[in-house]
């Protein structure tokens, strides 16, 4: 008997971590504790420092109408969500989720006080370790976001909404908030990675902004005359090219350009636009990340909970009530299928996690062909952290789908083009559809292929001032009709002139 | 270690602020459909709030999105059953493409009716909204205010009653503290280590201890004696300061005619404008009184049950009511002390002459004393729309409205089924009413 034994039938000899539904927190402690030696000395994770909060179903809807962060700032549309889900909730439409898990550090997961012990359990794997894990080491994390700063920086924006409803009236305020929201899809940068903000020292520096200016004010300069202009001015190609050049045009963060260029507003409205750019900036990795994300966390939730049953420390009982959830988690309805709503990130993200461990572990000929770098290295482990840190779901899918889950998912590839008379199928779940569907299955991860790509292509600031917006149009999808008029007004409350959109083809990417 | 908290017993309503802005915004809508659903309801839950149902118009948030139709796309599903490489799937009807049809609205998120649930007092406030009790101003500008005692600070004489001993304690302590009183536990430890002596073997060495001891704890029991534990100066009373208020209490006189001609019909709509005079009156003042009179040729101050559900049979003398209503104010509601509303509700029968004779009372006693007074004439259902009421009007009607115009807290107007009870209400206690005003 080597010492990990002795080791592993002492913890066995500890008994039962909680018997029965119910929970208090000494048994979360503990629970905790047992959780957290499996997460960090046999799954290798590495997390934030955890702030694990019990909330009751009041809080849990006001967290979901405050688009889960613990505050936020104020604007109506977050009581629309909260008097929506209210109701849902009372009549019992919808329940409501176990936990929530905020991107921050320390990291803060919220968890429902009608959880019973073993889903206190399941929840506490899956979100202080499982999803904690993958905000702290996910490359689209580390780069985006700063999770030591975004509470500061929340509880800032929060003041300084209220400060602005203060001076300048609620209906100022909301209206440019309203402008801003309905441009929240074109206000994060995909492509440029802005400098990265420390947000807890923005406000010192907003500060000492005001501070200069207010230093600095001469009353003088009000009253030298304002130059004249004489003639029109006509540009040749050359000269609008240059005026492209210094406003960095063409621009795909609408957002970004209306604060920095808009010829209308006010210091304080640039400031809320900025705010809801942060704030949209934010949330913009975890789009991203969806299907790994969840994948990650239920992994690690599944692969915890069946350790500490081995160990003996939970219930038969208490594993079933977990695994009981777990599948209706990870259930996947067919397409045909009357609850049918898309592919289930839980479904295919745990499965794909799993199907890394086995390729690695317990190969097949097909995977060693697909999989030289897995296939056999028994370091599940060690590939899984890997991946986690280092792709998001499109990379993720267009590298890790087998053609073994293709075929448990049955999945196959419909077109759909507006010059054929029927849908048609692509490809289905065969050797020679494999690739096809998993290029096309990784394309549909790919936020840009959901979202409609526009972009700032032209003003003329000295001219009519008439700002020139472009989609591009990729295979032919256009706008929908429906909220482009209205979200198209905003801009021109946010602008100030005209406002004009139009449809380009381009080639796709 | 993580941190565990537990946040359940944070304040509640976090949303509070976000939910006022939407009701604000949307405040135009709700109040609509909640003036709907009062129309709508029984009596029993007129004021209670719950679900009111508003169109989604207005309160969408309009987003750049992606057409669902058009172009070439491809898409990934699960559960595939039978189809090979290069099967044909009929498109749906009705749409040029997949599930079509569900983006053609300009908000975004659908023109679908929104539905949510408004508490009570949410509910009565948009009920009430711009409704304002008439003549409020007035009374509360009186001089005659009522006088209320408040808390105000603490001073060193009054009652017993009063007394605030965490004050008083307070003081004493210091007191103590500065003039060094010993403290009770010292002396005790004296005595212990006396008896401790006394106990042990006798020298001189421990008998000059021991006198000492003695001495020393006579002295400090002597301090003791004269410096007292609480000093008459150290007592604190709790303060009071007379306030002026304003007179919060108002007296609803329901006035209601039971003659026979008044059916289950008429009693409903009576029934109904009541309870919204009662609840609108809570609403402005801490205390309201109902008072219900009923009368027949002859009239009585009944219970509520009765009130309603009792029958009477006899003539109709609209005059005795009116005469009741004012022994009972003189009696037990003098103007100085309540608002006096008052509320008649009448088919608009009334005997010969007697109608003379309410006119001349209303006008010499009873108007003088009232904040208000409305007068409800319920009228046949069956008379259409848009006809002149006077050309139908009863005797007591012809008398009232003569006397409208020169009375401005005198106020009729007449209602013919369970829906124009609220606009009615609404028309009498809005904010902009005429005056006195006939339809």
């Amino acid at each position: 008997m080597n010492l990990a034994d002795v080791v592993e039938a002492k913890e066995a000899s500890e008994g039962l971590l909680f018997e029965g539904p119910e929970w208090d927190f000494p048994t979360m402690q503990r629970a905790y504790d047992a959780v957290e030696k499996i997460a960090l000395q046999d799954l290798g994770l590495n997390v934030f420092p955890n702030q694990i909060e019990v909330i009751s179903a009041e809080q849990m809807l006001d967290a979901y109408s405050s688009v889960g962060m613990p505050l936020m700032y104020s604007h109506w549309s977050y009581g629309k969500r909260f008097v929506r889900d209210e109701m849902l909730y009372r009549k019992g439409y919808q329940a409501l989720a176990y936990e929530i898990v905020i991107n921050s550090s320390p990291c803060i997961s919220y968890y429902m006080e009608e959880n019973t012990m073993p889903m206190q359990t399941l929840v506490l794997a899956h979100a202080a370790f499982g999803h904690n894990h993958f905000f702290k080491n996910n490359y689209l994390f580390q780069h985006w976001t700063d999770p030591s700063g975004i509470l500061d920086y929340l509880d800032f924006a929060k003041h300084y909404v209220a400060d602005c409803e203060e001076r300048h009236g609620h209906e100022e305020v909301e209206s440019i908030l309203d402008a801003a929201h309905a441009l929240m899809g074109q206000g994060v940068f995909r492509y440029r990675r802005a400098a990265k903000l420390n947000l807890a020292e923005y406000e010192s520096r907003r500060r000492e902004r005001l501070a200069q200016e207010a230093r600095t004010f001469n009353d003088l300069w009000r009253t030298v005359p304002a130059r004249t202009r004489t003639k029109e001015v006509t540009l040749t190609e050359a000269e609008a090219a240059e005026r492209k050049r210094r406003l960095r045009l063409p621009e795909e963060n609408l957002l970004y350009f209306l604060e920095k260029h808009s010829p209308i507003l006010a210091d304080w409205q640039r400031e809320l636009l900025r705010i809801v750019r942060n704030t949209a900036q934010y949330f913009y990795p975890q789009r991203q990340t969806k299907l790994m994300n969840e994948g990650c966390a239920t992994f690690v939730h599944y692969y915890i909970v069946n350790q500490l049953f081995d160990q003996g420390r939970i219930s038969e009982g208490a594993l079933l009530e977990i695994l009981h959830s777990h599948s209706n988690v990870v259930y996947q309805v067919d397409f045909d299928d009357q609850r049918f709503s898309g592919l289930n990130p839980y479904a295919l993200g745990f499965a794909m996690m799993q199907d890394i461990q086995r390729i690695c572990v317990a190969p097949t000929d097909e995977d060693r062909e697909w999989f030289p770098d897995l296939a056999g290295c028994l370091d599940w482990r060690g590939k899984l952290r890997d991946i986690w840190a280092n792709y998001r779901d499109e990379s993720f899918v267009r590298q890790f789908l087998s053609p073994h889950l293709i075929r448990k998912f049955k999945l196959f590839l419909l077109v759909d083009n507006e010059k054929e008379k029927a849908y048609r199928v692509g490809s289905i779940h065969n050797v020679e559809g494999y690739r096809k569907v998993r290029t096309a299955l990784a394309d549909s991860y790919d936020v840009g292929s959901g979202e409609p790509d526009i972009e700032v292509a032209d003003v003329d600031i000295l001219g009519n001032r008439e700002l020139k917006l472009r989609h591009n149009v990729r295979q032919g999808v256009k706008l929908a009709d429906g909220g482009r008029e209205a979200t198209l007004t905003h801009i021109r409350r946010l602008w100030g002139y005209d406002v004009k959109l139009e449809e380009v083809a381009v080639a796709p990417r | 270690m993580p941190q565990l908290i537990d946040r359940r017993l944070n304040p509640r309503d976090k949303s509070l602020g976000n939910r006022q802005r939407f009701l604000r915004r949307t405040r135009e809508q709700i109040r609509q459909a909640v003036d709907k659903a009062v129309r709508e309801r029984g009596i029993a839950d007129a004021s209670k709030g719950g679900s009111v149902t508003i169109p989604g118009k207005g309160i969408g948030e309009p987003h750049f999105n992606l057409s669902n139709s058009g172009g070439d796309r491809q898409r990934v599903f699960p559960g595939n059953k039978k189809f090979v490489s290069g099967d044909e799937i009929p498109r749906p009807e009705g749409g040029s493409g997949g599930g079509g049809g569900k983006d053609g609205s300009d908000s975004g998120a659908g023109e679908d009716a929104f539905t949510f649930a408004l508490s009570e007092s949410e509910f009565l406030d948009i009920l009430f909204d711009d409704l304002e009790l008439p003549d409020l101003v007035k009374a509360t500008l009186k001089d005659e205010v009522s006088v209320e005692h408040r808390r105000a600070g603490y001073s060193n004489d009054g009652s017993t009653p009063n007394l605030n001993v965490l004050r008083t304690m307070r003081t004493s302590m210091s007191r103590r503290l500065a003039l060094r009183r010993p403290s009770q536990s010292e002396i005790a430890a004296l005595e212990e280590e006396l008896q401790e002596l006394r106990k042990g073997p006798f020298d001189v060495d421990t008998l000059n201890r021991e006198v000492e001891l003695f001495l020393e704890i006579e002295r400090r029991k002597r301090i003791q004696r004269t410096i007292p534990f609480i000093d008459p100066i150290d007592v604190r009373y709790n303060r009071f300061e007379p306030k002026p208020v304003p007179r919060a209490k108002a007296a609803m006189f329901c006035l209601m005619d039971v003659s026979a001609s008044m059916g289950e019909r008429e009693k409903d709509l009576a029934k109904r404008f009541f309870i919204l005079l009662h609840l609108f009156l809570k609403r402005k003042y801490d205390r309201v009184e109902i008072i219900f009179i009923r009368h027949t040729h002859e009239a009585s101050e009944v219970d509520e049950e009765t009130f309603f559900r009792g029958r009477e049979t006899g003539g109709t003398v609209v005059s005795s009511a009116l005469k009741k209503m004012v022994e009972v104010q003189v009696k037990r509601y003098p103007t100085a002390d309540w608002n006096i509303y008052c509320a008649q509700v009448s088919d608009g029968d009334n005997s010969g002459g007697d109608t003379v004779q309410c006119v001349q009372l209303l006008q010499d006693a009873i108007l003088p004393l009232t904040q208000y007074y409305a007068y409800i004439e319920i009228g046949e259902p069956t008379r259409e729309e848009g006809a002149s009421y006077f050309a139908y009007a009863k005797d007591l009607w012809r008398g009232y409205a003569e006397m409208a115009k020169q009375q401005a807290n005198f106020a009729m107007r007449h209602v013919r089924d369970r829906g124009d009870v609220y606009p009615v209400f609404r028309q009498l206690f809005s904010k902009s009413r005429k005056e006195g005003a006939t339809t």
